[in-house]
């Protein structure tokens, strides 16, 4: 996010601002459904900015973030589910039990490194998995409906799919705004650092695993906040939102995006999310002239596709798509 | 200059470590005095780097005592030892290769200047971290280079930074490990005069294989062999001294005809 009209800003700025017009083209359009893709991109998109604080700035591979997004949205299920509707009670708890989770697992998993990191995190997280899958009286493994969305004051209504889609939105642009100051602090400074070469580090005199520790709380809390949209976009919780492919969806967003970039993980979302919509319609389109039937039976392993078109990005962007706009630039000037 | 001042800065003590059978450091006693540049020699795999590791706190002994400034420093973590003032450099360099070189130093300024624990303000606008850095880069020489990754530095300039970073806590004493290793004979000078400068400020204990710098800087030096301390003295005795010799000096002086 450096000033200047660099092809990089440009695009930024135009994904920006396309976000907070979506909701008229929709309508203009007729195409209501991507109002709803679209808030599920940006709920997926805040937990994904939440995870590119450890992940991208801190360099903390943690394999178990979709905890937090079924921390939060358990949160919000369970207190619908004993009658408590209020937004003002309901986002508190979520938000303090993901932090409490996350000081939790962050405590025990930040004194290991490497591979112990990422077999820590992703232990507990479907540890968290079990245990809401054994919750019976929260519906267990078949999930829990939530009948109402989190009650706020009077002219703000959650169910009003345009004022949730806002809703999200804000707290999106607002995540990554805390995100970008936070990561340019002293105490960014530390994370940076600390990715960078902890050893370090520690040699000229930081304490790095208490800074550490905080920053991962503070990512588990933002992704609790997500966990809570969630819930209130579905209208249902079920332990299939904090299940490893999750946390592995998530981090394919933060590396697809770019790291170290505090609106690569929207790009990513935004990236990861429409090409699963798209392939298996662009298979079926451009396989049917040539293919016919077998076309509309491939379009079904989209999959296929994927997963060679990421590792094309990992081996060939390092830096994601946010680090191929700026190499654009750098052609550019060349 | 040379006498013993008796004002020990760092006091050593039966200090030993071990490795699966490998003795490392074998019952070490070493005192610095305040304000003396000390020597370590000894061929390689002595235990020098063993030694500095043990005094910054990277590595725990398994027995003994390091006495700093009068205060026992033998089971404080790294970060506690350098905000006493005990700064060390790497003999790998180890620096931050993704950020910029004032990047680098404005990070150590940062240490020594309370908690980090400021979520908001631009630490890369702030005058309290930047121009201290500024100042501690021109100071080793790397003024020009303030902005560039550190990734882009040669050989010699990291150790240049490495010494900036070193600087910025504004320690009484510094441990370097090996700071001419891989440098060519014109950063090699460059690297002594620096040195020699910072003596007139600084404890300095020097791990060093270029006898040249050795004898050109040091008050006193400590040979160490197997990790244990075979002599420490004034450089004309140690070059005398027979035993040294055989062991260290006259092995070097061998190779080299
Ligand atoms: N982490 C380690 N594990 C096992 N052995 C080690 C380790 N570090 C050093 N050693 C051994 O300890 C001895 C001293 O090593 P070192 O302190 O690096 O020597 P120097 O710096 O004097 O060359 C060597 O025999 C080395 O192989
Ligand atoms: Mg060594």
């Amino acid at each position: 996010m450096t000033g200047g009209f660099t092809i990089r800003n440009i695009v930024t700025v135009a994904l920006l601002v396309a976000l907070v017009l979506l909701p008229l083209y929709a309508e203009l359009a007729g195409q209501r459904f991507l109002l709803t893709l679209f808030t599920r991109i940006i709920i997926l998109a805040l937990a994904a900015v939440s995870l590119n604080l450890i992940l991208g700035y801190g360099g903390m591979m943690s394999f178990g973030h979709a905890a937090y997004i079924g921390i939060g949205g358990y949160a919000v299920g369970m207190l619908a589910h004993e009658g408590i509707f209020s937004g003002f009670v309901q986002w508190p708890v979520a938000l303090l039990a993901s932090a409490l989770f996350a000081l939790v697992i962050g405590a025990l998993s930040l004194r290991t490194r490497g591979v112990y990191f990422i077999m820590i995190t992703l232990a507990f997280a479907q540890m968290a998995y079990y245990i809401v899958a054994g919750l019976a009286r929260y519906g267990g493994d078949d999930g829990l409906t939530i009948y109402k969305r989190s009650q706020f004051v009077a002219p703000l209504d959650l169910s009003n799919k345009v004022q949730f889609y806002y809703v999200c939105l804000a707290l999106l642009y607002g995540s990554i705004y805390l995100v970008w100051r936070l990561v340019n602090s002293r105490f960014g400074m530390v994370i940076q650092g600390s990715r960078s070469n902890d050893m370090r580090m520690r040699a000229i005199g930081f304490p790095t695993y208490r800074y550490k520790l905080v920053c991962f709380v503070i990512a588990g809390t933002l992704c609790g906040l997500a966990g809570a949209l969630l819930a209130n976009h579905t209208d249902f919780v079920s332990p299939g939102i904090l299940y490893w492919t999750r946390s592995g969806d998530l981090i394919i967003m933060v590396v697809l995006g770019g790291m170290a970039s505090a609106v690569g993980p929207l790009f990513g979302a935004v990236a990861l999310l429409v090409l699963e919509e798209a392939l298996p319609f662009v298979i079926k389109l451009l396989g049917t002239p040539f293919f016919g039937e077998a076309a509309a039976r491939a379009s079904e392993y989209w999959q296929i596709i994927m997963g060679p078109l990421l590792l094309l990005v990992v081996l060939f962007a390092r830096g994601g798509i946010m680090g191929l706009l700026a190499k654009v630039r750098a052609k550019e000037r060349a | 200059m040379s006498e013993p001042k008796n004002n020990p800065m760092l006091q050593v003590s039966h200090l030993a470590k071990r490795f699966e059978g490998i003795v490392a450091t074998d019952d070490l006693v070493l005192n610095v005095e305040a304000g003396e540049l000390h020597a370590v020699i000894g061929p390689n795999g002595a235990g020098k780097t063993t030694l500095i590791a043990q005094l910054s706190g990277q590595l725990a002994p398994d027995s003994g005592h390091i006495v700093f400034a009068g205060q026992d420093i033998t089971q404080l973590p790294m970060y506690r030892r350098s905000a006493l003032g005990l700064a060390r450099s790497f003999q790998i360099t180890s620096l931050f290769l993704d950020l910029s070189v004032l990047d680098n130093v404005a990070l150590a300024v940062q240490a020594h200047a309370g908690h980090s624990f400021r979520f908001w303000r631009d630490a890369r606008s702030e005058p309290q971290l930047r121009e201290p850095a500024r100042a501690l880069l021109a100071r080793v020489g790397l003024g020009a280079r303030a902005d560039q990754p550190a990734s882009l530095l040669s050989h010699g300039e990291h150790r240049q930074l490495e010494l900036a970073m070193a600087l910025a806590g504004q320690p009484c004493m510094l441990l370097l490990d090996e700071p001419m290793a891989g440098l060519g004979p014109e950063e090699s000078a460059r690297m002594v005069e620096m040195l020699r400068a910072l003596k007139r400020d600084l404890t300095i204990l020097l791990v060093e294989h270029d006898m040249e710098a050795v004898f050109a800087l040091a008050d006193r030096i400590t040979v160490l062999v197997y990790g244990r301390v075979v002599a420490t003295g004034v450089p004309e005795d140690i070059r005398a001294n027979a035993q040294v010799r055989e062991a260290y000096l006259g092995e070097q002086e061998a190779g080299h005809v």
